[in-house]
C-alpha cells in the first residue's frame, strides 16, 4: 500500500501522480481499438497507393473494362451497406437489453457479410478461370492484393461475429460482451468505409479508364 | 491540488463511459444518405450520363469523399468530443499520413514513369 500522506497538506509541490489511479476495466478499449483501426487504415492506404501506381499496367492482358461487371459490384456493395445498417440495429437493440433481437440482427448481419464474401469469391474464381490471375499483370497483382486484403478483413469480422454470438448466447449481454460488440461495430463500419474507396477507385474509375 | 486532479479524473471516467451512440433515426438517415451516395456514382458510370470521363471521375470521387464523411458521422459516431478529442486527433493524424503516402507515391511514380527511356530507344544502345 502507498503511504496516505497528502502532499498538499505538507506543503510540498506535486509534479506528477506517483500511483496510477484505478481505471474501470475496458476504460480505454474503444480509444485503443480506434487507434488500431487507424493503423489498419494506413495498410489500406498503401495498398490503394500501390494500386494507383500499378493500376494502368495491364501487360497486354485484360483491362478493368474486360473483367469487371458493375451490376455484380453494385449487388456486392449493397450487401455490405445492408450489413452495416443491420449491425446498427443490433447495437440499438443491445442498448435496450433485448438479447433475442440483438442475436437476430447479428445473424442477419452475418448472412449479408457471408453473401458479400461469397459474391467476391465467385468473382475472383470467374476472373482466375478466364486467365486473369494475380500473376498476369501488375494491375491484377495490385487488384487481388487490395480487394483480397479487404475480403480477408471481412472474413475475420465474420469469425469474430460468430464468436460474439456464442459469447452472448452463453453469458448474455454482460459489460464485457457489450464492449466487444462495440469494437466489432467499429471494425465492421470501418470495413464499409474502406469498401467505398474500393468500389470508387478500383471498380468505377477502372471501368471509366 | 491532489484532490483537484482526482476530481477532474472522475469527470473523465464519466465521459469515457458514455460513448456516443446513434438512435434509430440517425442510423436510418445515414443509411438513406449512403444508398443515394452509392447508387448515384454507379448510375453515372453505367449510363454515361455526364459528357466527359474526367467530369464523371471527379464527380464520383467527390461522392466517395462525402459518403466516407457520412459513414464516419452516422455509423462510426465520430465527433470532436468523443474520447476527449483523442479519436479525432488519431483520425486527423491518419488522414495526414494517408494523404502524404497516396499523393507522394502517385506523384513520384508517375514522375519516374514519364522520365523513363522508352524501350525502343534502349534496344539501340548496346
Amino acid at each position: 500500500m502507498t503511504v496516505t500522506v497528502n502532499p498538499a497538506q505538507t506543503g510540498e509541490p506535486v509534479f506528477y501522480l506517483a500511483d496510477e489511479h484505478p481505471h474501470p476495466e475496458g476504460y480505454s478499449t474503444s480509444l485503443g481499438f480506434w487507434i488500431y483501426l487507424m493503423s489498419d487504415c494506413l495498410i489500406f492506404a498503401i495498398l490503394f497507393a500501390t494500386f494507383g501506381v500499378l493500376g494502368g499496367n495491364y501487360a497486354a492482358g485484360p483491362a478493368p473494362k474486360d473483367l469487371f461487371e458493375l451490376p455484380l459490384v453494385a449487388v456486392n456493395t449493397s450487401m455490405l451497406l445492408l450489413s452495416s445498417i443491420t449491425y446498427g440495429f443490433a447495437m440499438l437493440t443491445m442498448q435496450q437489453n433485448k438479447i433475442g433481437q440483438t442475436q437476430m440482427w447479428l445473424a442477419i448481419t452475418g448472412l449479408f457479410g457471408a453473401a458479400f464474401i461469397g459474391i467476391e469469391l465467385s468473382e475472383f474464381a470467374h476472373m482466375i478461370h478466364e486467365g486473369a490471375t494475380p500473376q498476369r499483370s501488375a494491375f491484377l497483382s495490385a487488384f487481388f492484393t487490395l480487394v483480397g486484403t479487404h475480403g480477408l478483413h471481412v472474413t475475420c469480422g465474420l469469425i469474430w461475429l460468430v464468436t460474439l454470438m456464442v459469447q452472448v448466447w452463453k453469458f448474455g449481454l454482460i459489460e464485457a460482451n457489450r464492449r466487444r460488440l462495440m469494437c466489432l461495430s467499429m471494425f465492421w463500419h470501418f470495413l464499409d468505409v474502406v469498401w467505398i474507396g474500393v468500389f470508387t477507385f478500383v471498380y468505377l474509375l477502372g471501368v471509366l479508364r | 491540488m491532489n484532490t483537484d486532479t482526482h476530481a477532474a479524473h472522475a469527470d473523465d471516467h464519466h465521459q469515457g463511459d458514455s460513448h456516443a451512440h446513434g438512435s434509430f433515426s440517425t442510423y436510418m438517415l445515414g443509411f438513406v444518405l449512403s444508398v443515394v451516395l452509392t447508387a448515384t456514382p454507379f448510375w453515372l458510370v453505367m449510363s454515361g450520363a455526364l459528357p466527359s470521363k474526367q467530369i464523371t471521375a471527379l464527380v464520383i470521387m467527390a461522392f466517395a469523399v462525402v459518403q466516407i464523411v457520412v459513414h464516419m458521422i452516422y455509423f462510426l459516431h465520430m465527433s470532436p468530443k468523443s474520447e476527449n478529442g483523442w479519436s479525432m486527433m488519431a483520425l486527423i493524424f491518419t488522414i495526414v499520413m494517408v494523404a502524404i503516402a497516396l499523393s507522394g507515391s502517385l506523384w513520384v511514380m508517375n514522375h519516374l514513369n514519364s522520365n523513363m527511356m522508352p524501350i525502343h530507344q534502349m534496344t539501340g544502345m548496346k
